[in-house]
């Protein structure tokens, strides 16, 4: 909503304060200034000044030196490119050391050989209008006391005016207006305040417009209160310059007399109003009812709007559809160059109606936006209708006596209780009984103590407040609440600082999850955070099959699903890198994957650890594992062989935790690279971080360390590649036990003179006891037992 | 024989002055002294000499057997701090070839900005709480006091996903759901943060993206005040900005909250940056949390968490928080 100071004047004359300190009261109200432009103001430098002579300049036609008297006795010559005034004008004069306001710095200089002590400024030059072309005569400008070389700012008959562009909040549909702003300011700065400083004085006929037009509210739920009165004589032109001028600087384009005023009305008082060619409304009745089912509306767009049930519409006397009530004017009652009679209608809406409207249509507009808020219901119809009347006869149009004024579910507003002690415990204040009244007067909300005598608590510790009809939006003590700390001021109220019983902290899950963060930060991965936004030809390019989540708007038309996975986003991520030539990538990522609901209505949302090695296979996938398996002492992690979509089926697997599947472990299918356009190999670790997280954590109780002396045995397997290491060290653990203390595979052979398929697996066992030194003997029967378990239980031979 | 054992010790000086490595010292060692030594050989012979002269012939065989050893010793010293020194010469290694191979990675920006800013609330006794980033209109709107057809509804620019009734389960497009979520399940008093990701139907350009994070925060206690939240968002400000920087309240509007507020921080030239919304937690949405407004009340507030992070490394374009570029995330 724009607003400037000089308007805001005409509502409240005694508004004062520097621009910049308005800006703080406005923004300190809640209507917080987005811009504030100062129109107007002439830079400093800028002197009045005579046109002695006028000389062609030698070298050049395109510019004429100009002779110039500041009243001190001197003459300055200027070299100026225009040709429009005379000798004896006034004219601006920049005097050299002045900063124009685009930031031209102006001096003394030589232009084809002669001298130029200054310029002369055109009104776009000063920042006052749009007039480039043309030097700014001041002859009838200029204040009578001015004199040649005055500064021009002083000298000039001509008000500097403050324009602010205010946002204003969803709840505060008086705040749509002038008046309604005017309102607030001045409570705010404690000046008087008066919406019907404006004289309206209208001449009108001797018709009467209950001869004329009927207006009939046959559902009373869509529209509160019906204004109607005819102007006739109406000659559709073009607005006055002032009119025109404000509406430009409002932000609103000028369209043609009749709606210039419509829409000056709107932003100066906050009600929207629409217009129809009498003449072609059929019976000149106005109906007001809901759409039915099937009826449609070609709209003054130009579009065929099918209707729906719920739509506020106006019809005619043949109870056809002429308009979509408070959203947008129906096409075959529009007001034309040819129109002469006008219907006026103020109306009030009902707000939901509007909103559903609106949305469905996807129609907003200034008016329906005031509509949607709740305007006036009150007396601000009636001064609306008459301000558009007046403005209207300003131009020619002649009303006729009195207008219509039907009515429909108009709002009720009961006085509304207010506890003293319920606002200053919501507020944090200690405001006495007076102080809360004195605020909610000074923004037109009465207070009464006595509107119920019978309930009247001792020492006014109650009050009752009645709702203004501006303020459609207040209808609880907490809204009345949020207005006495507007008024009281936000940065009135003291600070204190409140401590819960229980201490702060983040949860294990939370914990650990930081713990596996800073691991992977450690073991030198990088934290990605791609959107979670795909397209399906991602999922495909990725081998997933899995149902993806489908967006009903995307941003991006193509990236229209929710990722099922973070595999591709990393793809991405690496082939992005990849091809700005950044190599060597390890990535890591924990986001939110989602997969369709199971039985209820939202999805299957989970928190997921992908890890991403760029240029690196899958045992490196597997040490990533082996990582965050001790950072987090996960129990029984266990790897099951197994072909994950979009993996390389040979070298990938399962992974489970206690029994439960937590994820994969291993590459990236190459052919999946390919189709990413990633070069080299990925090794990939996906985990649900949710089932990681829940698992049951290892046993951690102390175990006593042996003082006394181990012994190592080497034991090496030809092992087929259909067993597993894994089961083969199960097999050792179990027959070891319990002389076997460390178990580890270091070192694995392929190739001469191993047949194809057959690898070694070189183990080596370290035994050891609590309470003994083991003799030769003893270390012999504990590798022979292990040995001979192995061989029996695998069918598989001892390397010698 | 005296003369022997005299030129033997002669001949040591020579050749242990000759010795070049420790190998050659042992071999000498044992020429020296050993078992087939002129000195051995010497003392083997002292018996043969006549009684008057073996007392000063075994003292001048023991004095040139010292003697020896010592030069020995001394010459093994010499040896081994040669033989140290060449080693060491041999081993020479430029250590600046090997910098750079290894490097810690790094925490992404939001993160380092989401955990800042967890752990300064969880200072000032607050929990962390989370929720999904898919919602339904309940958690989303209704809850929150947002009706369908509210005003401000349309203004969250929501992106929905095709489940349920048309615009019944959608991204989430503030954090505040969590809000519900954690009064339904959790009785006050209550004091969390709620961090996550956010979604709105914005085109991603240098000062947006259609996901982005923020923190929300929800107090329920018995008689909390708009005090109590200005206060609280002040000493806030101050401990993850610093002293300096401080905090104001502006009037505004959300539908859950009323009283609403904006809340600004001072810049160092006087001026005032808005951070985000605020407010004392409206009756309707206690109520509907099932939690009695009439005993408890409460304040929340929420911002962006990007838009730190962005401030704090003074980003100009939001857009690399998403681009995933290493040049950019190394840097952190």
């Amino acid at each position: 909503m724009k607003v400037s100071l000089s308007w805001l004047r005409e509502f409240a004359p005694d508004i004062s304060g520097s621009p910049n300190e308005l800006s703080e009261t406005l923004s300190g109200l809640g209507l917080t200034v987005e811009a504030m432009t100062v129109v107007g103001e002439i830079v400093a430098g800028v002197v009045v000044a005579k046109v002695v002579n006028l000389r062609p300049h030698g070298g050049a036609d395109r510019i004429q030196l100009v002779d110039l008297d500041c009243g001190d006795g001197e003459l300055r010559q200027v070299c100026c490119g225009a040709f429009n005034m005379a000798v004896g004008d006034l004219v601006p004069l920049a005097t050299p050391g002045t900063v124009m306001p685009n930031g031209l710095k102006i001096a003394e200089r030589k232009m084809r050989g002669e001298l130029s002590q200054g310029m002369c400024c055109s009104a776009a030059e000063l920042g006052v209008s749009d007039d480039h072309e043309n030097i700014l005569i001041l002859n009838d400008r200029l204040v009578a006391s001015a004199k040649l070389g005055a500064p021009l700012g002083q000298a000039l008959d001509h008000e500097v005016d403050v324009w602010w562009d205010l946002e204003v909040n969803a709840n505060r549909p008086d705040a749509m207006s002038v008046a309604g702003i005017a309102r607030d300011l001045s409570a705010a700065l404690d000046v008087s305040f008066c919406n019907n400083s404006i004289e309206i004085s209208i001449t009108n006929n001797a018709e009467l417009v209950e001869d004329l037009i009927t207006v009939e509210i046959q559902d009373p739920s869509v529209c509160g209160r019906f204004l109607a009165t005819v102007l006739r004589n109406v000659k559709v032109g073009s607005s006055p310059t002032w009119l025109a001028d404000r509406l430009v600087a409002a932000g609103m384009r000028p369209v043609n007399s009749i709606v210039d005023i419509s829409n000056y009305v709107m932003l100066e008082l906050g009600q929207p109003s629409h217009t129809f060619d009498l003449a072609t409304i059929n019976g000149a009745t106005l109906g007001v009812r809901r759409a039915r089912e099937g009826e449609t509306l070609l709209t003054l767009d130009g579009v065929a709007r099918q209707l729906h049930t719920s739509d506020a519409v106006i019809c005619n006397g043949a109870d056809e559809v002429i308009s979509l009530a408070g959203v947008m004017g129906g096409a075959s009652t529009e007001i034309s160059a040819a129109t002469t009679d006008v219907l006026l209608e103020v109306a009030w809406w009902d707000p939901p109606t509007i909103s559903r409207t609106v949305k469905r249509l996807n129609l907003a507009s200034e008016a329906s936006t005031r509509f949607r808020r709740g305007a006036d219901w009150g007396d601000n119809m009636e001064r609306a209708l008459h301000r558009f009347v007046q403005l209207a006869t300003q131009l020619g149009a002649v009303a006729v006596t009195g207008h219509l004024d039907v009515a429909g579910d108009i709002p009720q507003r009961t006085p509304v209780k207010v506890r003293r002690d319920k606002i200053n415990g919501l507020l944090g204040t200690n405001l006495s009984s007076a102080a809360i009244a004195g605020h909610l007067n000074s923004i037109g909300f009465q207070t009464q103590q006595d509107v119920h005598p019978h309930q009247v608590a001792p020492d006014g510790e109650e009050l009752w407040v009645n709702i203004p009809t501006w303020r459609w939006d207040a209808t609880t003590e907490t809204d009345i609440a949020e207005e006495v700390a507007r008024l009281h001021g936000y940065e009135n109220i003291a600070k204190t600082v409140r401590r819960g019983q229980l201490p702060g902290g983040l949860n294990e899950y939370q914990l650990q999850r930081r713990q596996i963060r800073q691991s992977l930060v450690g073991y030198g991965c990088d934290e990605t955070m791609p959107m979670p936004f795909l397209e399906p030809q991602d999922l495909a390019n990725a081998q997933i099959t899995v149902n993806a989540l489908k967006l009903s708007n995307p941003v991006v038309a193509a990236q229209s699903l929710l990722r099922p996975s973070l595999l591709p986003g990393q793809l991405k991520a690496i082939a992005y890198n990849q091809s700005h030539r950044n190599y060597e990538l390890s990535f890591f990522e924990v986001g939110h994957v989602f997969l369709p609901p199971r039985d209820q209505l939202l999805p299957d949302e989970r928190e997921f650890l992908g890890v991403a090695l760029a240029g690196q296979e899958a045992p490196q996938a597997v040490e990533v594992l082996d990582l965050l398996e001790t950072t987090l002492a996960l129990p029984n992690v266990v790897l099951r062989p197994s072909e994950p979509p979009g993996m390389h089926a040979t070298r990938s697997a399962e992974v489970l935790v206690a029994g439960k599947v937590a994820g994969v472990v291993g590459e990236v299918d190459p052919v999946v690279l390919a189709n990413f356009s990633v070069a080299g190999r990925v090794g990939w670790l996906e985990l649900d971080l949710g089932v990681l997280l829940d698992a049951p954590r290892r046993n951690r109780k102390y175990r006593a360390v042996s003082k006394l002396p181990s012994s190592d045995v080497d034991l090496a397997f030809e092992v087929p590649d259909s067993v597993s290491a894994a089961a083969i060290e199960m097999t050792l653990q179990k027959a070891g036990a319990p002389l076997l203390v460390q178990l580890a595979l270091f070192d694995v052979y392929r190739g001469e003179p191993l047949p194809q398929g057959v690898r070694s697996l070189a183990f080596r066992l370290r035994f050891q006891a609590h309470d003994r030194t083991l003799t030769d003997a003893e270390v012999a029967n504990a590798r022979q037992a292990c040995i001979d378990e192995v061989l029996k239980r695998h069918s598989i031979k001892l390397r010698s | 024989m005296i003369e022997a054992v005299r030129e033997s010790a002669t001949q040591a000086h020579a050749l242990l002055a000759e010795v070049r490595d420790l190998e050659a010292l042992v071999k000498l060692d044992s020429e020296l002294l050993g078992k087939h030594s002129a000195l051995t050989l010497a003392k083997s012979q002292i018996g043969a000499l006549p009684p008057n002269e073996r007392r000063e012939a075994g003292r001048l065989v023991n004095e040139v057997r010292a003697e020896i050893q010592t030069a020995i010793a001394s010459t093994r010293r010499r040896l081994e701090l040669a033989a140290h020194k060449q080693q060491l010469e041999t081993e020479r290694l430029d250590l600046s070839e090997f910098r750079h191979r290894v490097r810690r990675g790094s925490l992404h920006l939001v993160t380092q900005a989401r955990d800042r800013l967890e752990d300064v609330f969880v200072g000032m006794g607050f929990t962390v709480a989370e929720g999904p980033e898919v919602e339904s209109a309940w958690y989303n709107f209704e809850a929150l006091n947002i009706d369908e057809w509210h005003p401000a509804r349309g203004s969250f620019d929501t992106i929905f996903v095709e489940l349920g009734e048309p615009e019944e389960v959608m991204l989430r497009s503030h954090t505040s759901p969590v809000q519900v979520r954690t009064m339904e399940t959790q009785s006050p008093p209550i004091y969390i943060v709620a961090p996550g990701r956010t979604f709105r139907t914005d085109t991603a350009d240098a000062t947006h993206l259609p996901a982005f994070n923020q923190i929300e925060g929800l107090v329920v206690d018995k008689g909390v005040t708009m005090g109590d939240l200005a206060g609280t968002m002040a000493e806030f400000v101050r401990t993850f900005f610093g002293e300096d920087v401080k905090s104001r309240l502006r009037p505004s509007y959300f539908p859950f909250t009323e009283p609403s507020a904006e809340f600004d921080i001072s810049r160092t030239d006087g001026t005032w940056l808005e951070m985000g919304g605020c407010g004392m937690v409206h009756p309707n949405v206690l109520r509907n949390c099932g939690i009695d407004p009439d005993i408890w009340q409460g304040f929340a507030f929420g911002f962006g968490i990007d838009r730190l992070a962005v401030l704090r490394h003074k980003l100009d374009d939001i857009r690399e928080l998403v681009n995933n570029d290493v040049r950019f995330l190394r840097q952190f």
